[in-house]
């Protein structure tokens, strides 16, 4: 009787099912390529991380990082490096990404290539370029001394500095990115309207477009202060040893101490570090936002 | 003051020889144009011909390469947009998304530093205005597309603008709404009587809704008139065209009267110069006669070709012995549909010497 009453129900039913099974099947390679590269190595590095020397259940590899000090000090460098590398990658990534969003697309388009082209070369030989044109006798020096800018050649490698320049150069196509993105969905009409309303440009800007292209800073900020906290080659070769960030003192664990444990008993702190910054953004900004890098329009 | 208190004196607008190219298209071409102070006029025309782009000179939001626009005694044409004091409804009604209603009506009159209790006050009274009272804590994305509009329209006259600007606010209405709402903009127009600019496309708005209509085209002022000269007597081809349905007979005009094959059609005034004219034939004009024709009617013998019921009309297209098409409406209430001539049939069309316009035939341009 019910077959009568709802013709082809069932066989419908079945048709939906093999479709999304079909999906799931398509996914599957990469569902598998997660399980083995991502979640089987953290979980064994978790449970590394509470194995103590003796090769027993231990809390000593977690212990140490609240007695010793000098580990306190690199959570703050990690921090403090991150969180300045993310300011100034707004700073200046901000400005360029209004700029590209009002040029004319075939021209953002060319210039947007120019602002991924460091993408194309190798993260080691940029950071060892940058070492080359900011040591003592470098270029930048060299110049800056011949334009008459500073007279002794300023130390901009091997500390702090270094680290930043390093940093904020390799950072800042995945700020530019997002924030563009977020710019070139505000319909231009909001400002056009703003000002028809009787706002000055500067009222303009910051009363309707900097608030609509929020999300995408925010999104764009996120992701490059995430890729600092676990960054290691340019910290490593542009902080000459004084800027020791957590990546350093994990690979430190493992090559001079051959401790694994210690260095995943960090790597696990990192990682939970790492998703109490995601968690707290995402208090603020919806994840597909982040993902989507854009403002859902009007 | 209260809400039927109209704005502060509504200002005329003088525009003369105003001109923008994009390389070397004229977006527009020398338009001379005044509006009068407290008029709804409507520039009305096909997409590119310039309506919008004279909108956005007139906003501020385009820059024309020279001209002249004025409103009142004041030239403005240098003065940036947040400087010209016009309200203006855009086309996607460009609300803020970050801010509410009442936020978004308030903007213009916070900017304007005005005390927060008035604010509120002009606010609460712009929405009643648009009946949207108390809709002031809504957010944008919580609105159908006519109370955006609504919204739009309240943000646009809260700063009581002496001049209001649309730019085809109801296109994305649909029918029914439309409609009511060219009724509602009519009548607040009315009611705060500024000087009023309208674009739109859509010819049966422009006939609805305005005082005078400014027809353009290649970015040129084509034919300036009140709704019923401009559908009536329509300067061109183009025109007459664009507006209403048509059809055209051309005739030569000789000596003071206009021949067609030989016979004389009669007009309301005398046909004027000599050469080729058209013959303006608006179908719901024409009338199909039964039997003998009356005396002094302009009559035209054709063959049926279609009929197409439309449900309120029915419309026949009509083959003449000279292969010219003409197009005829009747109402389905004053004519059974059974008594419509078939396909085939052979028919006589008349049509009134004083509905019987002649206008020149510039399709060669």
């Amino acid at each position: 009787m019910s077959a009568a009453a709802k013709p082809h129900a069932r066989e419908l039913k079945s048709d939906a099912r093999r479709e999304r099974l079909a999906l799931l099947g398509l996914c599957s390679p990469a569902l598998a390529l997660i399980l083995v590269i991502m979640v089987i190595p953290v979980g064994w590095l978790f449970w590394l991380s509470f194995i103590g020397e003796s090769g027993d259940f231990s809390l000593e590899n977690y212990a140490r990082m609240i007695d010793n000090k000098s580990y306190f000090r690199i959570f703050r460098t990690t921090f403090e490096v991150s969180v300045l590398t993310t300011a100034i990658c707004v700073l200046i990534g901000y400005p360029l990404a209004y700029f590209l969003a009002h040029l004319p697309q075939r021209m953002a388009n060319l210039c947007m290539i120019a602002v991924l082209l460091p993408f194309w070369t190798s993260l080691l030989v940029r950071t060892y370029a940058w070492l080359v044109l900011l040591q003592r006798k470098g270029l930048v020096n060299d110049w800056a001394i011949g334009l008459g800018l500073w007279d002794e050649p300023l130390k901009l490698v091997h500390n702090l500095s270094g680290t930043l320049i390093g940093m904020v150069h390799i950072m800042l196509p995945f700020l530019v990115l997002p924030v563009y993105g977020s710019m070139r969905a505000i319909d231009r009409d909001y400002v056009k309207a703003a000002a028809n309303l009787g706002a000055t440009p500067t009222q303009a800007f910051w009363q309707v477009f900097a608030p609509l292209s929020l999300p995408g800073v925010l999104a764009g900020s996120l992701i490059v202060f995430v890729l600092c906290l676990g960054f290691f080659v340019t910290p490593a070769v542009l902080g000459g040893g004084k800027v020791v960030m957590v990546s350093m003192q994990i690979a430190n664990n493992i090559e001079l101490f051959f401790n694994w444990g210690a260095a995943s008993a960090l790597g696990v702190v990192l990682l939970a570090a790492t998703f109490a910054v995601l968690y707290a953004a995402s208090r603020i900004v919806k994840f597909d936002q982040i993902i989507g890098g854009g403002h859902g329009g009007s | 003051m209260n809400d039927a208190t109209p704005a502060k004196a509504a200002l005329p607008i003088s525009i003369s020889r105003l001109t923008k190219t994009y390389g070397k298209v004229f977006a527009l071409d020398h338009v001379d144009l005044d509006i009068e102070s407290g008029e709804f006029l409507t520039l009305l025309g096909p997409s590119g011909s310039g309506k919008t782009t004279l909108l956005m000179v007139l906003a501020g939001f385009t820059r024309p390469d020279h001209g002249s626009v004025r409103f009142g005694d004041a030239e403005i044409i240098r003065s940036p947009p947040h400087k010209r004091n016009v309200g203006m409804v855009f086309q996607n009604y460009a609300l803020f998304p970050h801010m509410n209603v009442a936020a978004n009506v308030g903007f213009p009159l916070k900017l304007r530093k005005v005390a927060k209790p008035e604010i509120e006050a002009r606010v609460e009274r712009a929405l009643e205005t648009v009946q949207l009272g108390g809709f002031g804590g809504r957010g944008i994305d919580q609105l159908s597309g006519g109370q955006r509009q609504r919204v739009a329209l309240a943000r646009a006259i809260v700063f009581e603008p002496r001049i209001l600007l649309m730019d085809e606010p109801l296109s994305a209405l649909d029918k029914k709404l439309r409609e009511h709402m060219q009724i509602e903009l009519r009548h607040l127009h009315e009611k705060l009587g500024m000087t009023t600019v309208y674009v739109t496309h859509d010819q049966r708005e422009a006939l609805t809704m305005s005082d005078r209509i400014a027809v353009i085209n290649h970015g040129r002022l084509m034919q300036l008139g009140a709704p019923k000269t401009i559908y009536e007597r329509p300067a061109n081809r183009f025109i007459a065209d664009f507006i209403g349905e048509s059809t055209f007979l051309p005739v030569e005009v000789t000596a003071g009267k206009a021949m067609l094959e030989g016979r004389e059609i009669r007009t309301a005034s005398p046909p004027e110069g000599e050469g080729r004219r058209l013959v303006l034939l608006r179908p719901e004009r024409l009338h199909i006669l039964a039997g003998k024709a009356p005396a002094g009617l302009n009559v035209f013998a054709a063959t049926v070709r279609d009929v197409v019921y439309q449900g309120d009309s029915f419309l026949m297209y009509a083959v003449m012995a000279g292969g010219q098409e003409i197009a005829v409406r009747g109402l389905t209430r004053s004519a059974r549909l059974s008594t419509v001539p078939a396909p085939g049939a052979r028919v006589k069309l008349g049509l009134d010497p004083d509905e019987t316009a002649l206008i020149p035939d510039d399709e060669a341009r």
